[in-house]
């Protein structure tokens, strides 16, 4: 079975080098025609791993009504409902929609909110449930979340919108000085923030470079009084998010940008909450537990099927759900369970939610006791997210790659399996070295459908923490 | 602090606004377009330039005229806005228009708010030095900006504190004993033991609890008013109210006292903010905290109603804060702006010395020159209504129940432990149920309170019953023996009776 990547890739570069859009298109073309003349940035034929998720077919999105309707979680009056098809921004308008018919208090604002808003959240609602409730402020992050405690404070239930999370710090201080604080500062009085909802688009596309990129959860999880909500998709995206505005709590919900339009599944067109405070074990396993959160559990759907596939070991998916507080009792018990861990996310590795999480796995004494490896983290470069680097910066595998086949000599008798003497462990070294090739390559030429692909790339470093585990 | 989408969306946001500032151009009598028709009127929101006209409608500044002169504006050729005031230092009106509208006892009933807090306040600095309270803040000189405002508010209106409004708890109805209770954080403090001292809040007098960070409470007091003014749309059997907000010159530097403006005068909130621009931030002289015409200038600028008034001037505060209620609730709602002009003759906190930075005469000339307490003494007296021997008295009065709530509140318990975990969220989450238990706090509902007590009533009534019961029977059993005895004896008492008899018999 081999294969002519490296013959291919010079015809590649010098396709990439024509300028004019039309060679560019040209060469797609070729390309759609000839499996032998592709860009950089598509993907070796025959390639199984770091492929582009397929968010039409993926398990953890509900594509039939029955699906959706199956969730033990919803109530039997909505299980008993009909769904209608939505994406990610369609859900949270449905949702925001759903909070302002059947609450007189809800108020919801932020910037560019009353057209619609940026990502398309708040789309008619300006219109439907007028312009006293659903309005747009100055552009003063540490306004709109003064204004919204203070709202919050005298009996309504704001939604505040702050256009990216990445300008989310300008109002950190009303966020953890005030709103955190509000209920526990007035004691007796009993006043408190709770009805505050912030909402905030946060994660990588691609593009988003420094200041349209971040993930900054971990910044909030360390604030007491706050609760931090990331959904993974348009189902959980509605639930949360009424169950936030509903809470007496205040809280963050983050919504990972990338899914607005992405993530499309069935849901149910009647109103209902999931749980805040507890997790979602999407997949049950025995051999180890990867805990994660909004967009990355993708990729650790499509990993974990690969290694499970190529080297039968079986793996256990969990959804946080809510980053703070979160269930830890969920995670302690699959871990006594695995007795292995990888925590994966996004956002930069240091202090982040994985250190939280590893840290209070170890401390636990009852799932310390069952730890068979030290709990793994799978997380971003604690750098800023630079433009032309962006995929590289998504929990990447390229130096783990390498890493591991050393490791693999240190480690052969310690590893679930072997993966040199596992005969599909020989095509999924080769794939990755051949995908690392392909990553300097497009640090040169980077192009969307590159970053695409590369999105993908977490894929083995799940895998990888998975031998090395 | 904006995406790269901004400028698109900011394109068609203008094209809005610029239609809104065109339709509120048609009632405007001095407007240009003085348009009446339909026809007019659509002209007149359209964007593009009419042929002849001496402005363009930017949509930034629809009412600027063109002008083929280069003049750049400087602040020093504007005067500066005037300071209002009813009564002068001597305590006469100077304002022909002013009648007080309050009953002479009214007018005591404030003075003795302010005489109140004066008094407390050089107590509780003492108690301070002494090591009996963790800090303190006076409010010396300021009294009259705090009680002269809020005896122009209504019982429902909302209010958001700095750190020196003592005078506006006072004058709500906050007791002695609630400020004591906070100052000591014992367990009747509403603040649960949690806050510095002087950080009070009361949920009955509608006085949100003071937070330290400077200028937090006035964005959060412009959306409590638009709360306010949301709740009295849907339900207008509720009295119209309007939002308070106190912040001194120094926090006016923070961003929050800018985006608070900004955001109370675009969203039409009935917001009054009344600044005590009493020249120093902790040690900070107002020269360095900002250049320009105080912060009342910045009001205009924000396009908000603006007065200075002289915050020494117990009438003035009194009669400005009650037009600015008008004018807040005015037009479905407005923001207002106050700014006080006093001076802080106190130190900044029991943390400060402010010789350090200023001269001790400098803070005696003030005292001496220009007392807001004084100067409503002065008008009272020239009424007819006080007097030295009153003076004496009330003074008397208020120290001996400062004291007496002093000694009261020193003396209760503190708070319990379990207090520092709860309300951090509505329901303890197992994590802090698990760190309660770290540190070994029973971790009890008032449910299993209940219970346990229930319990502790059964066993020891079972106890007793127990315990009775023996005892009911050892007694019953001594008095059998007893009875049992006293037979015995009895018998022996009649044998050796009869044997003293057969004796005597024989002797006989």
């Amino acid at each position: 079975m081999k294969r002519s990547t490296v013959v291919i890739r010079p015809s590649a570069r010098a396709l990439s080098r024509q300028a004019s859009s039309q060679s560019f298109l040209l060469a797609r073309s070729s390309a759609l025609t000839s499996r032998q003349r592709r860009l950089y940035s598509t993907h070796p034929p025959n390639a199984r791993l770091n492929l582009p998720i397929d968010y039409a077919t993926t398990p953890l999105l509900a594509h039939t009504s029955q699906a959706a309707l199956s969730n033990p979680e919803l109530p039997a009056s909505v299980r008993n409902g009909t769904t209608k098809r939505m994406n990610l921004f369609q859900a949270i308008n449905d949702a925001l929609s759903t909070a302002l018919a059947e609450d007189e208090s809800v108020l919801i604002f932020g910037e560019d909110v009353a057209f619609g808003g940026v990502f398309r959240c708040t789309t008619k609602l300006a219109e439907t449930y007028g312009g006293d409730r659903v309005f747009n402020t100055p552009l003063t992050e540490q306004g709109i979340m003064g204004f919204a405690i203070g709202a919050a404070a005298e009996g309504m239930r704001p939604v505040a919108e702050i256009q990216f999370a990445d300008y989310v710090f300008p109002a950190f201080d009303q966020l953890v000085n005030e709103a955190a604080k509000f209920r526990y500062r007035d004691g007796a009085g009993g006043r408190s923030a709770g009805g505050l909802t912030v909402r905030m688009p946060c994660g990588g596309v691609g593009h988003g470079a420094l200041y349209h990129s971040q993930s900054p959860e971990a910044l909030f999880t360390h604030i007491p009084g706050l609760k931090v909500i990331i959904p993974r998709g348009p189902v959980q995206a509605k639930g949360l998010l009424l169950a936030a505005i509903r809470s007496n709590d205040p809280c963050v919900v983050m919504e990972p940008k990338i899914l607005y339009r992405a993530a499309v599944e069935q849901v149910p067109t009647t109103a209902y909450e999931l749980p805040l405070g507890k997790a979602e074990i999407l997949k049950e396993g025995k051999d180890v537990t990867v805990v994660s959160y909004g967009q990355p559990l993708y990729k650790c759907m499509a990993a974990l099927k690969a290694a499970e596939q190529d080297f039968g070991v079986s793996v256990e998916l969990i959804d946080l759900r809510t980053i703070y507080p979160w269930d830890k009792e969920t995670v302690f018990n699959s871990v006594r369970k695995t007795g292995r861990c990888v925590v994966v996310h996004e956002a930069m590795v240091n202090a982040g939610v994985g250190a939280e999480v590893a840290a209070a796995i170890q401390e636990d004494p009852e799932t310390f006791v069952r730890l068979e490896a030290p709990v793994a983290r799978i997380a971003g470069w604690s750098i800023p997210t630079p433009l032309v680097f962006e995929q590289f910066n998504l929990p990447d595998v390229t130096s783990k790659c390498y890493l591991t086949l050393g490791l693999a000599d240190v480690y052969a008798d310690g590893m679930p399996r072997d993966i040199r003497r596992h005969q599909k462990g020989d095509e999924f070294l080769r794939d990755l070295s051949m995908n690392s090739g392909i990553l300097k390559q497009s640090m040169l030429h980077s192009s969307r459908r590159g970053v695409d692909w590369l999105m993908g790339i977490v894929l083995d470093d799940i895998i990888l923490s998975v031998f090395l585990v | 602090m904006k995406s790269i989408r901004a400028p698109l969306l900011l394109r068609r946001q203008g094209a809005a606004s610029a239609l809104q500032h065109a339709l509120r151009r048609q009632s405007h009598p001095t407007s240009i377009l003085t348009a009446s028709s339909t026809r007019q009127l659509r002209r007149s929101s359209s964007l593009s330039q009419r042929l002849d006209a001496k402005h363009v409608m930017f949509p930034g500044a629809v009412k600027s005229e063109f002008s083929s002169t280069m003049r750049f504006e400087h602040p020093s050729t504007y005067p500066a806005l005037p300071t209002y005031r009813v009564v002068d230092q001597h305590g006469v009106v100077v304002d022909q228009s002013f009648t007080p509208d309050l009953s002479d006892e009214e007018v005591i009933k404030l003075y003795r708010d302010m005489l109140t807090i004066s008094i407390m306040d050089v107590i509780m600095f003492d108690a301070q030095r002494q090591g009996r309270l963790s800090f303190y803040m006076v409010s010396a000189g300021e009294e009259a900006v705090s009680v002269g405002t809020a005896s122009a508010l209504a019982k429902e209106d909302v209010v958001f504190c700095q750190y020196r409004e003592q005078g506006v708890f006072q004058q709500r109805g906050f007791t002695l004993a609630e400020f004591m209770n906070q100052l000591f954080a014992n367990h009747k403090d509403y603040g649960k033991g949690r806050n510095m001292p002087v950080h009070y809040g009361s949920k009955q007098l509608n006085i949100h609890t003071i937070s330290s960070p400077l200028a937090t409470q006035l964005p959060q007091a412009a959306g409590a008013a638009y709360a306010l003014k949301i709740q009295r749309m849907q339900d207008p059997s509720i009295p119209p109210r309007v939002v308070a907000a106190y912040f001194g010159e120094g926090a006016a530097s923070e961003g929050d006292f800018h985006a608070a403006l900004n955001i109370a005068a675009t969203r039409s909130c009935p917001v009054i903010f009344i600044c005590r621009n009493n020249g120093y931030a902790i040690s900070t002289p107002t020269l360095e905290q900002y250049r320009g015409d105080g912060i009342a200038s910045r009001g205009l600028g924000y396009g908000i109603d603006t007065i200075r008034v002289d915050g020494n001037d117990f009438w003035a505060v009194r009669e400005v804060t009650k037009k600015a209620r008008d004018l807040a609730l005015q037009d479905g709602g407005k923001p207002v702006l106050i700014e006080a002009m006093t001076y802080r003759v106190s130190h900044h906190s029991t943390s400060d010395d402010s010789f350090a930075y200023r001269a001790r005469v400098e803070v005696e000339d003030w005292k001496r020159r220009d007392n807001p307490i004084a100067r409503l003494r002065k008008w009272m007296e020239a009424k007819g209504i006080w007097d030295e021997n009153k003076e004496k008295e009330a003074r008397e009065s208020i120290r001996r129940d400062v004291l007496k709530a002093f000694a009261e509140a020193e003396r209760e318990k503190k708070p319990p432990l379990r207090a520092m975990f709860e309300d951090v969220y509505e329901e303890l989450t197992p994590d802090l149920k698990k760190q309660m238990g770290e540190l070994k706090i029973p971790n009890m509902s008032n449910n299993d309170r209940v219970v346990i007590a229930v319990l502790i009533v059964l066993s020891i009534t079972v106890i007793l019953a127990v315990v009775g019961i023996k005892y009911v029977r050892q007694v019953a059993r001594s008095r059998i023996t007893a009875r049992q005895v006293d037979h015995g004896e009895a018998n022996e008492a009649g044998e050796s009776e009869n044997h003293g008899q057969a004796q005597a018999q024989a002797q006989a």
